[in-house]
């Protein structure tokens, strides 16, 4: 297959936010999300009243889909930052370890681009490793071929789901 | 790839629904939003032209339930079915669980139909899958209309594998929610063959 398959532990989580948390309060940031190059959410933290996060999980990874398209055009490898500025809100976009997608939300009476850009390099760095661990563990657990709740579904329970 | 977040307990897969342009991807997409409870669904998102032809992408993400303690949300997907939109097509295949090709029934859209599916399966060869192994389902559009093809014929030119098929109008639901659910029943087995991996 493309890919190897995101699979997010608990533990690996509670470090995501950890570090996600800390990244919106100095960043003094209104929202900051964590999204799947394939568009799935990964993590959120910050003010998220009124903001549809499954559409902006995947609005993004469109974005920098069809980015990354024109940067192989114009022979770059990948646009890793992104900058989208709005009269009230601004969307700050960076992609770690190649595959996760850092977006930040931030207005400009509260924060501004050259705090984020400081906030967002040292946290990128802190990911990136959390994500590297994540991808061994994920390869390692495939290896040992280790039990998945997944592997014991039933055709049953699958007809479950359609059966209204 | 599907995703999964043992934090939440939640399975995330996604379905891209593929086919020549006007062979009814959105059509497909907007029943499903309109018969889902709205519990169920999320914002249908729709990035198109003026005249409403799909530019980059329709988006629906759809929950179905839970197998096992883990919610299962399916994230559907079309692409743009004109021709000189292949370079969007290949991103939107990016990560792909299941594939439906919508086929057009009207006779004189098999060209277009054939010229899809070839397509479909070389983006699909350049992001390292196999349309043969993956997930895939095929539906036969449009069956309603008067010049609509022989269905032995389609299933001859556009099934040889003999994938599940199914016949649609779209426009009225017909074969729409059994071509979602035989898809997403695709991809869950799929799930548990590979044992969440």
């Amino acid at each position: 297959m493309a890919e190897p398959q995101l699979v997010l532990y608990e533990e690996e989580h509670g470090h995501i936010q950890v570090v996600i948390d800390k990244l919106a309060l100095e960043a003094s940031a209104k929202a900051v999300f964590l999204v799947d190059k394939n568009g799935q959410l990964v993590a959120e933290t910050g003010e998220l009243r009124g903001i549809d996060t499954t559409s902006l999980a995947s609005l993004t990874a469109g974005n920098i889909a069809a980015t990354g398209g024109l940067a192989k055009i114009i022979g770059e490898e990948e646009f890793p930052t992104h900058f989208h500025q709005g009269d009230r809100d601004n969307l700050h976009i960076t992609l770690i370890a190649r595959r996760i997608i850092l977006v930040i939300v931030f207005e400009n009476d509260k924060s501004s681009l050259g705090l984020v850009r400081l906030r967002v390099k040292k946290a990128s760095s802190e990911l990136a490793h959390i994500f590297e661990e994540m991808q061994k563990k994920a390869e390692a657990a495939a290896a040992s071929g280790a039990d998945s709740p997944f592997a014991e579904i039933t055709d049953d329970d699958i007809d479950n789901l359609f059966s209204d | 790839m599907s995703f999964i977040n043992y934090s939440s307990r939640e399975i995330n897969c996604k379905i891209v629904y593929y086919g020549p342009g006007l062979c009814g991807k959105t059509t497909n997409l907007q029943y499903i939003y309109n018969k889902t409870n709205p519990d169920l669904k999320g914002k249908m998102i729709s990035l198109a032209t003026e005249t409403e032809r799909t530019l980059f992408f329709d988006f629906l993400p759809l929950a179905l339930g839970e197998i096992r303690g883990f919610k299962t949300r399916f994230h559907l997907y079309t692409v743009p079915g004109q021709v000189f939109y292949d370079a969007s097509r290949k991103l939107i295949l990016k990560g792909v669980d299941g594939v439906v090709f919508v086929a057009d029934s009207q006779i004189e859209r098999m060209e277009a139909n054939i010229e899809s599916i070839e397509n479909l399966r070389a983006n699909l060869q350049e992001q390292g899958f196999d349309l043969d192994k993956i997930p895939y389902v095929v539906q036969y559009n449009k069956r309603d209309l008067p010049n609509a093809a022989p269905l032995d014929e389609m299933k001859r030119l556009l099934n040889p594998s003999n994938v599940p098929d199914f016949e649609a109008c779209a426009h009225e639901g017909k074969g729409v929610f059994e071509t979602l659910k035989a898809t997403a029943k695709g991809v869950l087995t799929d799930l548990k063959s590979l044992g969440g991996r």
